[in-house]
């Protein structure tokens, strides 16, 4: 393979404060599909607030909620890091 | 009176937190429990009103993110909707956080899809404009072709527009076209829509996000998450025992004065060691119980509980469980019933039959009067560390044993009878509320009540029957015996003695007596019954001294030595952290499970366990005290 930069990777690798738009989301399985209607949706951007004491899991911020998931969970869904901080990166 | 027939059935439709049980109580009246945890919601409730001149049945169904159950939950709500299980909704009012509307669109796209006259209601709207948020509801009506409200449901906020929104649910507009019948496709329709209407987004829940900082933060947190947890069962303890102890003397008084102004015999012998004293001391434990639920209550209303599942949910991982077994086994701490209960919100069935397995070793309220009374009566109240007590320690040594001992056997059957792949795991953190004290109040007061009812029903019939077990049949004592002496005798010889006696070889070597035993075959109906079988035992001996000071007292008059010791009382008290001695619990297990099957198992593991870990504690403590 090239030695071009990634423009997705997997959700649970991205470090509390970073900002991501979701990529694409394992619809085969039912807790992809259910992902997929909790908002976990190519297009949507979401902020990693915090995990929980132990490592894991962590909390996500998207279109006005919090949900927590666990690595195996989030190893479901790819994303594309984008700037954090922007005030802008969730709208 | 117009007929049942008449009435249009309104379902109340929505995600967990969505304000959902909320509106549904400001409806109907009805003090249905509300909570922030996502999915306590299990129980379908209905109410019947009268929206100005139309009779109503509303129906509050359970929280659900989606129409494609993942879990038995989730099926109710279909099942509902197909009229499989009670009469279908005529119309449905589909209800959604106006602050995650976004997210719920696609949501009510799959309740349109059904076909069924539709409305929409946003709740917490003065979170969303609080948080700086705007909604164009007019367009979002016509965008979705159904009527809109907005409310803020705790504070009756548009209240009025609803009610006569609902009394007319024929003249509701209804789609032009159904929304997408694709998932995909469906998401892009809510998007799109959401698109159109949503102004500014609300922002992030100021308050909230600060103080999650301190209740999340991987120090802080968990050492909070403890403390919590520590202050919760002192605070039980340290601040019931003025009202316990102001109501054991107006019962012992009451018993007293019973004998002083009837003439003696039989009759005054039942209502005074009967009745009074057998449901008295259960009615004693009320404000004990009462302060269980009101802090449950408290943590699970404001926000606390999904936290601390949050926090805890590596953990439960561990066992092969998840965050929301945590809540399940935690509503359990109050009663095994409401927890089995709310293990329906559990997604893997093998996961949910595993958490009900356990949940009966998480100590519920009705261990309570059982530790208390043992304690009270044994333990020393000697400061150990600042504020906090022995008794309080034990105390809490027992609830965490309970706790404990449920993980490991959680994992054990995982890995050994039930074994499972790991679930898949989402949990929703709400904004934190501040619970409205009428509504805390009122969950508070139907708590202690059920719990008064249920001392008015099963213990008073327990009580009744056992009365008569232990005073018949009558034994002729000898004419010069004194009357305390002549009690005893009776006792000894009653049914209940019999079988007392007949079980005394089994439980000799965990230190048990055939009092004990007949507390304990009492027990089985439910546990603190064995408090006020006790109380009954004791009162037949001498009426005018306290159960925990007739318990200390009483000398074995074979050995001449206390029939409480050390070893005696932390073998009964292991005993009680172990054994299944409830018939509700058994009857739900069975309805929750389809069958005997489980219930006689989680029966017979459990007694077996109990036997045995009070064989250890009994012998580890006669070891340690030098009391054989």
């Amino acid at each position: 393979m090239n030695a071009t930069l990634p423009t997705s990777i997997s959700l649970a690798r991205l470090a509390p404060g970073q900002c991501a738009e979701v990529k694409a989301v394992d619809g085969s399985s039912p807790i992809g599909r259910r992902l997929l209607e909790l908002g976990f949706r190519p297009g949507t951007r979401l902020r990693v607030i915090r995990r929980a004491p132990l490592g894991d899991p962590t909390t996500y911020e998207l279109r006005g909620s919090r949900f927590c998931l666990r690595r195996a969970e989030a190893e479901r869904v790819s994303v594309a890091p984008i700037a954090a901080g922007d005030p802008l990166a969730l709208s | 009176m117009s007929a049942p027939s008449a009435a249009i059935r309104l379902g109340l439709i929505g995600a967990p937190n969505s304000g959902k049980t909320t509106l549904f109580n400001a409806l109907t009246g009805l003090r249905a429990k509300v909570a922030n945890y996502p999915g306590v919601t299990v129980e379908r409730r209905e109410a019947r009103v009268n929206f100005g001149e139309r009779a109503a049945v509303v129906i509050d169904l359970p929280g659900t993110y989606s129409l494609e159950p993942l879990s038995p939950d989730e099926a109710v709500v279909l099942r509902v909707l197909d009229g499989e299980i009670a009469a279908a909704p005529d119309a449905l009012v589909a209800v959604a956080d106006a602050c995650s509307l976004e997210r719920s669109l696609p949501f009510v796209g799959q309740v349109l899809l059904r076909g069924r006259p539709t409305c929409l209601v946003l709740t917490m709207m003065d979170e969303l404009t609080a948080r700086g948020g705007t909604l164009d509801l007019p367009r979002l009506e016509r965008a979705l072709g159904i009527p809109v409200l907005g409310v803020v449901g705790h504070r009756g906020r548009g209240l009025d527009a609803l009610v006569r929104l609902l009394g007319r649910p024929e003249e509701w507009s209804r789609p032009v076209l159904p929304p997408p019948g694709d998932p995909i496709e469906r998401s892009r329709w809510a998007d799109s829509i959401f698109a159109s209407v949503a102004g500014t987004r609300p922002g992030i829940h100021k308050m909230t996000e600060a103080v999650d900082r301190v209740v999340l933060h991987p120090v802080a947190g968990s050492l909070l998450f403890v403390a919590v947890m520590v202050t919760f069962f002192q605070l039980i303890f340290a601040w019931a025992t003025p009202a316990m102890d102001a109501i054991d003397a107006v019962i012992r008084a009451t018993a007293t004065w019973l004998h002083t102004t009837l003439p003696p015999g039989l009759v005054v012998d039942f209502l005074a060691d009967g009745l009074v004293a057998g449901v008295g001391a259960v009615i004693a434990f009320v404000p004990q119980i009462a302060l269980l639920f009101g802090l449950l209550y408290l943590l699970e209303d404001v926000g606390y509980l999904a936290r601390a599942a949050f926090v805890v949910d590596r953990l439960m991982g561990r066992v092969g469980l998840e965050g929301r077994a945590f809540v399940a086994l935690l509503s359990s701490y109050a009663c095994a019933v409401p927890g089995i209960m709310a293990t329906r919100t559990i997604p893997s069935p093998r996961d949910r039959l595993v958490t009900i397995l356990v949940a009966p070793l998480m100590t519920c309220s009705a261990r309570l009067p059982v530790y208390a009374l043992l304690i009270g009566a044994f333990v020393p109240a000697v400061p150990v560390w600042g504020p906090f007590r022995l008794q309080g320690l034990v105390l809490l040594a027992l609830y965490m044993t309970g706790g404990v001992s449920a993980l490991i056997v959680a994992a054990l059957l995982k890995r050994t009878l039930l074994p499972s792949a790991a679930l898949p795991f989402y949990l929703e953190l709400p904004s934190y509320r501040m619970p409205t004290a009428k509504l805390w109040i009122s969950q508070v007061w139907k708590s202690a009540w059920s719990f008064l009812k249920r001392a008015g029903t099963i213990i008073l019939t327990v009580s009744v029957v056992l009365w008569v077990l232990l005073h018949f049949p009558r034994t002729e004592p000898p004419p010069d015996a004194s009357p305390a002496e002549a009690a005893r005798l009776t006792l000894e010889h009653s049914f209940a003695g019999a079988a007392g006696h007949a079980i005394e070889p089994v439980i000799a070597p965990l230190g048990f007596d055939w009092k004990i035993g007949v507390g304990l075959l009492a027990s089985l109906a439910a546990r603190e019954v064995i408090v006020a079988t006790l109380a009954q035992i004791y009162a037949s001996s001498d009426a005018d001294v306290s159960l925990r000071a007739a318990i200390r007292a009483d000398v074995n008059p074979d050995t001449g030595r206390p029939v409480f010791d050390p070893p005696t009382v932390a073998a009964l008290l292991v005993f009680f952290v172990f054994a299944l001695q409830c018939l509700s619990t058994l009857a739900v297990m069975a309805r929750e499970t389809g069958g005997w099957r489980w219930p006689a198992f989680a029966f017979g593991y459990l007694l077996a366990l109990a036997y045995a870990a009070s064989w250890l504690t009994h012998h580890a403590v006669a070891a340690w005290t030098g009391i054989a």
